[in-house]
């Protein structure tokens, strides 16, 4: 009886470090794609698009924070500024530099569009996205071992 | 009675309090459960299973807290946009992307975010990106100002540059909406920066990320000889002082 309750008891756990080894892994800290990163899918999955990857550091090569920041508006925030293709091509945000003349066109639809679909807008690697997957919840006990 | 009597019956009745229980989930529960989380996180767990089970658990103890700690893992950091884990390597153009490790060559290095020291990167002009949109003789408006804010706490207090802020950013970017242009007027805690407030908006996302190695970048400037901290008024009020 006492041996039957520990196979049980085993088994349990077993299951439950599974479950914990998943959500490890799902999180978003594993892939390791540039720090700054942004992602940005406010509509792309949606119109059938892959997700815009926006590489801070390819940009911050080029040009200052203030270029984008001050002079063309965009927001701090990731997702923030509701980019769509008719603000690009009128000349907003992205549309002020790839027009062409400073950086490519928007005919390169894939050079942006270039995440793997399905994945949220989100700031890679930032400190805050650390904060929300604590690792430690993993080793928990489940709820029926108290 | 007197009030220390009254703490011995109290201090008495708590450790039965915790003994009873414990000594009873110990006989209804062997420690077996963190054995098999361990043998679930390794190819080995067959290997374990031939050991004997006091030795299982003692591994286990030691051991499952390093399985769990994904902070112990080295990643390869500036991996090209077809492995790094966020571009669709089904994508054609993902491969026409400029990998970082190319872009990088001969900037100065960190250990942190980017691997990159972007602000050494200007000031030993390995880089030159534009202040303008067009114009690539445009120079940076540059103040030379640095802000002290005493820390309450036994952290030094931290010494904001405005030189090397000046380099990247407009002085629309932060004042008024973000810092308030005043002296005493900012409520700055290192809460409010890690959910991404004050420094926040930046620090942690974009320039350099807030963690152990990058503490003493901020809080530079070290305390006093005479300085001591401050007590908490639960030690002052202590009334079982």
């Amino acid at each position: 009886m006492a041996l039957n309750a520990q196979r049980r008891n085993l088994g349990r756990s077993a299951v439950f470090a599974m479950m914990a080894s998943l959500t490890a892994f799902a999180l978003p800290q594993v892939a390791h794609a540039e720090y700054a990163d942004v992602v940005i899918n406010n509509y792309a999955d949606a119109a059938g698009m892959r997700p815009v990857v926006f590489p801070h550091w390819f940009h911050r090569v080029r040009f200052r924070c203030k270029v984008c920041h001050a002079d063309l508006g965009f927001q701090f925030k990731a997702g923030g500024n509701k980019i769509n293709m008719a603000k690009i091509i009128d000349g907003q945000f992205c549309g002020a530099c790839h027009n062409g003349e400073i950086a490519w066109s928007v005919e390169n639809c894939g050079m942006c569009h270039s995440g793997i679909p399905g994945t949220p807008t989100h700031f890679h690697g930032s400190t805050v996205q650390r904060l929300i997957a604590p690792t430690y919840k993993a080793l928990e006990k489940p709820a029926d071992k108290k | 009675m007197s009030y220390k009597a009254h703490a011995r019956w109290l201090t008495a009745l708590v450790t039965m309090l915790i003994a009873v229980p414990a000594w009873s989930s110990e006989v209804q529960q062997p420690a077996q459960p963190a054995a098999a989380v361990w043998s679930s996180f390794t190819d080995q767990g067959s290997v374990f299973a031939a050991i004997s089970e006091s030795e299982v658990i003692r591994l286990a103890d030691v051991s499952s807290a390093n399985v769990f700690n994904q902070n112990l893992k080295k990643h390869e950091s500036n991996l090209a946009p077809p492995e790094d884990g966020i571009h669709d390597s089904n994508n054609e153009a993902t491969f026409a992307l400029q990998p970082p490790k190319v872009a990088f060559k001969g900037l100065p290095e960190t250990t942190f975010g980017n691997q990159v020291d972007w602000v050494k990167s200007i000031d030993q002009k390995a880089l030159a990106p534009r202040w303008d949109r067009v114009n690539p003789d445009e120079e940076p408006f540059v103040l030379d100002m640095d802000i002290v804010r005493p820390v309450k706490a036994s952290m030094p207090d931290v010494v904001f540059p405005h030189r090397q802020h000046t380099e990247w950013l407009a002085c629309s970017n932060c004042h008024p909406a973000i810092f308030i242009p005043q002296k005493g007027a900012n409520q700055i805690s290192m809460s409010a920066i890690l959910l991404g407030e004050k420094c926040g908006v930046c620090h942690g996302k974009v320039s350099f990320p807030i963690e152990t190695k990058t503490c003493k970048k901020c809080h530079s400037k070290p305390k006093p000889d005479d300085w001591k901290p401050p007590l908490s008024s639960a030690t002052t009020n202590n009334p079982w002082k």
